[in-house]
């Protein structure tokens, strides 16, 4: 265990070195939740009002899991780069645990998406936000996991496809019903009663009802709902990532 | 150092009607002695790649076993890696990060602590004659400069076994030259055991105490330079003579040490094994019998004139049929390919 963390801290400083050689990522990463935040969210004031409560806080948790999805199914992309130059060979031809190999890559995209959810929590409660620490605190949390399942599948697929070229369109094809289904801009109950039942087969759309409910205060079944699908997505995409960088290298 | 029996790989490519196996390495067997340096030669797509990446426990053997330092590839695959530096075709540092702290993460992959590793390193760097470099990234190298950084990664922990996958290819004359020096001494300074792969002759013939000759999967000779040359090939000796009538005493005298003469006008030639020492003796027996020599040449045989003879085709040949062809079990020696067909290992 302690050889296991010690080789993923290595490859994590590496790739936090690398990253912060280019701070452009978190600049980029942010600037789409930013701009639906300040554009997007006085939309959903009259909206949200027949809801009760502010839009702030009903579209911030949501924002918060676009980012833990779209910004950690990118981090693929960088892998294929690694894996092109040879770095991911080098790497598996070293005695360091392949499990490490992915966390150190993980710590790093989490590391990220905690950045970005700070920035979005605090112009959130600028903007008039209102949610409980704790709250916000288990919302994070939820979307942090959610992010480290992302950013796993992410390399796992890069290291399947080795393409850019492929990766792009398949990531388009998984996230468009995510973001149609999973009520992150709108709730789906103002949708027909046969989208609001599709929807409840889409996992993201629990862990967008959990985190919401946690900035909400409302602790109760489909919190439940959210936080296990939460932790079985991360599980499922933790499992995979390890077995495709093994795969790899016998 | 190493020791490999019946090692086989086959990969498996497409999907449906489609799938089939592909045969890239067929039951290998080899052996490398500690402190040699064995060159193992072939065309693209011969298998080469492929052969190291099992000895390297990047992929795992279709059939077969090895152990490489004493320890076996499959069942002890760590053990194996703490013990080798591996030097891929394609590099091994990301191009948008420092020298020096490339090899100092790689270093302490190994278990080295950052302060040894950061002493190691700028010991290599100076040895490699990469001073000053620490702090440039890759892509404002050349490409000899990258070459030479892949060797101090695979340096850093200090093995005892080095495998070079093609290390000078892409690189202009003079970086390569430069570049074997910096190999020839992996040997002398580091006390390293090498095992390098390459399909340039030159390469083989300068750097190798034995070649190792792979085509189509299978090992087709193994030796030092001179004894396959000689053995297989052997020096080809060209006598001219000065009159019509001397040709068929020259003829005589040369088929005494050599089976396949020929006649070319007042030109005689002769495929001879070892002829530095025989030349001497057939000049006394032409002089004695009154045979004036026109002029007389002595060609060493080239490693591609051993491939001709034990494979029936050039070594160049062969690359460029195997690049025309680009079939999978050929490009599976590349790097690249060998990487998108490993799921079928």
């Amino acid at each position: 265990m302690t050889t296991f963390l010690r080789e993923s801290w290595i490859v994590f400083n590496r790739q936090l070195r690398m990253n912060l050689r280019n701070p452009a990522w978190v600049i980029i990463g942010m600037l789409q939740p930013v701009l639906y935040l300040l554009l997007f969210g006085p939309l959903l004031k009259p909206v949200i009002a027949q809801l009760g409560g502010n839009q702030y806080t009903w579209f911030v948790p949501g924002m918060l899991v676009q980012l833990g999805i779209f910004g950690a199914f990118f981090a693929g992309f960088s892998l294929i780069g690694e894996w092109r130059e040879g770095v991911i060979e080098a790497e598996r031809v070293t005695p360091a645990h392949r499990s490490a190999l992915l966390f150190g890559r993980l710590y790093r995209d989490l590391l990220q998406l905690f950045v970005q959810a700070v920035i979005l929590v605090v112009l959130g409660l600028v903007l008039g936000m209102d949610a409980s620490i704790g709250g916000i605190v288990v919302g994070v949390a939820l979307t942090l996991l959610l992010g480290g399942a992302c950013a796993a599948a992410s390399n796992a697929l890069a290291l399947t496809v080795k393409s850019e070229d492929v990766m792009a369109p398949v990531i388009n094809v998984v996230m468009m019903p995510v973001l149609l289904l999973s009520g992150i801009l709108l709730p789906m109950s103002f949708g027909a009663g046969w989208l609001e039942r599709l929807s409840d087969f889409m996992p993201i759309k629990h862990v967008v009802d959990a985190v919401r409910g946690a900035f909400f205060g409302d602790f109760d079944g489909s919190m439940l709902w959210g936080v296990g699908w939460t932790f079985v997505l991360f599980g499922l995409a933790v499992w995979w990532g390890t077995a495709v960088f093994r795969k790899e290298n016998a | 150092m190493i020791r490999a029996r019946g090692l086989v790989q086959t990969f498996h490519t497409g999907q449906g009607k489609q799938k089939r196996e592909v045969p890239a390495v067929r039951g290998v067997d080899l052996d490398v002695a500690e402190g040699e340096v064995v060159g193992f030669l072939g065309p693209n797509g011969a298998g080469k790649t492929t052969t190291l990446r099992m000895l390297t426990t990047l992929l795992r053997p279709t059939a077969g076993t090895a152990t490489v330092a004493g320890f076996d590839v499959a069942t002890q695959p760590v053990d194996v890696r703490r013990s080798i530096g591996y030097c891929s075709q394609v590099g091994s540092t990301f191009s948008g990060a420092y020298a020096g702290d490339e090899v100092v993460d790689h270093g302490m992959l190994y278990g080295m602590s950052k302060k040894a590793a950061v002493a190691k390193g700028h010991e290599l760097f100076d040895k490699l004659q990469l001073d000053g470099l620490w702090k440039r990234m890759p892509k404002n190298m050349s490409g000899g400069q990258k070459r030479r950084l892949d060797i101090a990664m695979a340096l850093i922990h200090s093995p005892s076994l080095v495998f070079l996958d093609e290390p000078t290819t892409g690189l202009d004359p003079q970086a390569r030259i430069n570049l074997w020096q910096h190999i020839a001494d992996l040997r002398s300074k580091e006390g390293a055991t090498v095992f390098l792969t390459t399909h340039y002759l030159d390469e083989a013939d300068a750097l190798a105490d034995r070649i190792v000759i792979i085509d189509q999967g299978t090992i087709v000779a193994s030796d030092t330079a001179d004894n396959l040359k000689a053995a297989v090939a052997g020096d080809l000796v060209d006598l001219e003579v000065t009159t019509d009538e001397q040709v068929a005493v020259a003829r005589d005298k040369l088929a005494s040490i050599s089976q396949d003469v020929e006649v070319d006008g007042h030109h005689v030639r002769g495929r001879v094994a070892r002829a530095g020492k025989a030349v001497p003796g057939l000049l006394r027996d032409l002089d004695g019998s009154g045979v004036a020599l026109e002029s007389i040449e002595v060609v060493r045989p080239t490693l591609d004139d051993v491939f001709l003879t034990l494979t029936g085709r050039s070594l160049r040949d062969a690359e460029a049929a195997a690049e025309a062809a680009a079939a999978p079990a050929d490009i599976a020696d590349t790097a690249d390919t060998a990487r998108t067909t490993t799921e079928g290992a």
